[in-house]
């Protein structure tokens, strides 16, 4: 079986924009989500800075028992999975009728565990931990949530796969429909982003420390980038077979038409050239386009200083002989972790859609390395039809994903 | 305490962190079948009686109990034993 898979819905929960009209504006406008965030620095991190997004109040949306059960990515998760649904227009009744499933990115729950086991601590006694801490801890939670709160009965579980998480859901829910096993996946990706999750990142120098200008830390591509901006939030795209979405007269969005990807067989965290090459050709091949289909690379460029030479080289290597458009959201959104190969996703939809390229913001002077590449300084307005996104993790995975304006 | 007082504080709890709708919380209410609680709402149980009576109780104790009268009289059976220690 060779289903076509579209994308039907999405949705978007980020620090630069709590829902997909928000997120346009923001892409459109380049405008920054990136803050200083003092309590960072009292609790001994090398960097304070973050991106940041408000917690939804959930109450009167979901019932204790649903609430109580849910961490911070989880919530995050939800809301965008809310926007995703109600843009597919799919309701409670589609799903009771059909075996939807869900691959949800994910690959911490850091605050959760922390807190409950700070309580055990003080209180001896593992039952006043009450009922939601366990749910609230591991690394499936994102999944085991939204699967209770939809009602899912499909397949279920999460893809943990570090920086590459969502973008590797995506590319296994596009699988799962290709191949027949499944009609409808919910796929994203999901980042806490509390000041507990994310100290062991910034023990490795990783972060930027261009603490005096929180908007102009993430620098992806441009030569006096210093290093990442955590971030965090939740996205998610809902998967369909085209037969599928068909029938019932949905939304179609886009179509996914390839997915690479590699592991760099080397370092645990340094980057190679040859691992993203062969996610790259990997992906045209399933594809079967040509380098010169690809119109717009959003790049996982993160800013520091050797992931993004790295990817640069790559990128040249694959599409110097056509040179597509290149641009970070992270320059904008700083580096969404476990979320962000599925919010860049996200984030190249809604550029499709209103025909425009958002801009790799504080790109001032390229290195040797970006100065091969394309990269949109400024926000063009073009439309498109055809883009790829790269997502890169510790371990060495790499995930390429290609998506096209449906037809 | 007053046994008043303890009602009234369980039914507070109830209402206020368990979203149980107060007109049905009757003598005879059962709190499974007409307040709603489930076994994870026990494990729940556990901590508000922690955090409001400072005693603890473990989750099997309320396996004799059904009725919201049969839970508040195990609650008020325990807070005044714990007084008079």
């Amino acid at each position: 079986m060779n289903n076509r898979v579209v994308i039907t819905g999405m949705g978007i929960y980020s620090c630069i924009g709590k829902n997909l009209d928000e997120v346009r504006d923001s892409l459109f406008q380049g405008k920054s989500g990136i803050i200083f965030d003092p309590q960072r620095k009292d609790y001994g991190y090398r960097s304070a800075l973050t991106g940041f997004v408000e917690r939804p109040e959930l109450k009167g949306l979901l019932d204790r028992r649903a609430r109580i059960m849910l961490p911070e990515e989880a919530e995050y998760a939800y809301m965008a999975t809310l926007e995703a649904l109600a843009n597919a227009k799919m309701d409670a009744a589609y799903i009771a009728r059909r075996e939807v499933g869900i691959f949800y990115g994910n690959d911490s729950s850091a605050k959760a565990v922390i807190e409950s086991n700070d309580l055990v601590r003080e209180k001896k006694d593992t039952t006043l931990l009450g009922s939601g801490a366990v749910f609230q801890t591991m690394n499936s939670t994102v999944n085991m949530n939204l699967a209770t709160i939809f009602r899912l009965r499909g397949v279920n579980f999460t893809v943990s796969a570090a920086c590459a998480s969502g973008s590797h859901s995506i590319g296994l829910g596009y699988h799962f429909i290709k191949t027949g096993l499944q009609d409808t996946i919910i796929c994203g990706g999901a980042q806490e982003i509390n000041f507990l999750s994310m100290t062991s990142f910034d023990a490795l120098s990783a972060f930027s420390i261009r603490m005096d200008e929180p908007q102009k830390a993430s620098r992806p591509f441009d030569r006096d980038r210093d290093g990442l901006v955590p971030s965090g939030g939740a996205a998610t795209v809902i998967l369909e077979s085209l037969d599928s979405a068909l029938k019932r007269g949905a939304p179609i969005l886009a179509e996914v038409v390839g997915y690479g990807f590699s592991s760099n067989g080397g370092h645990i965290s340094n980057p190679t050239v040859d691992g993203p090459v062969r996610s790259l050709e990997r992906a045209l091949q399933d594809a079967g386009l040509q380098v010169s289909d690809i119109e717009y690379i959003n790049a996982h460029a993160t800013s520091t200083p050797a992931g993004d030479s790295s990817e640069a080289r790559a990128i040249h290597q694959v599409f110097g002989s056509s040179n597509p458009y290149v641009s970070s959201t992270k320059s904008m959104t700083g580096h969404e972790c476990w979320m962000a190969g599925a919010s860049e996703i996200v984030y190249s939809l809604v550029m499709m859609k209103n025909g425009f390229i958002a801009p790799n913001i504080n790109f001032e002077n390229p290195d040797e390395d970006s100065a091969k590449l394309n990269i949109v300084k400024s926000t063009l307005q073009r439309d498109f039809n055809v883009f790829l996104s790269n997502s890169f993790g510790f371990g060495g995975t790499n995930s390429t994903l290609i998506v096209k304006k449906y037809v | 305490m007053k046994n008043e007082e303890i009602i009234e504080k369980i039914k507070a709890f109830l209402v206020d962190e368990f979203e149980v709708e107060p007109e049905k919380i009757t003598p005879d209410a059962n709190l499974k079948d007409s307040l709603g609680l489930d076994s994870l709402d026990y494990i729940d149980l556990v901590v508000v009686i922690e955090s409001n009576f400072a005693f603890k109780v473990k989750p099997e104790d309320f396996s004799d109990i059904n009725s919201f009268k049969e839970f508040c009289d195990y609650v008020i059976q325990k807070v005044n034993a714990k007084e008079l220690v």
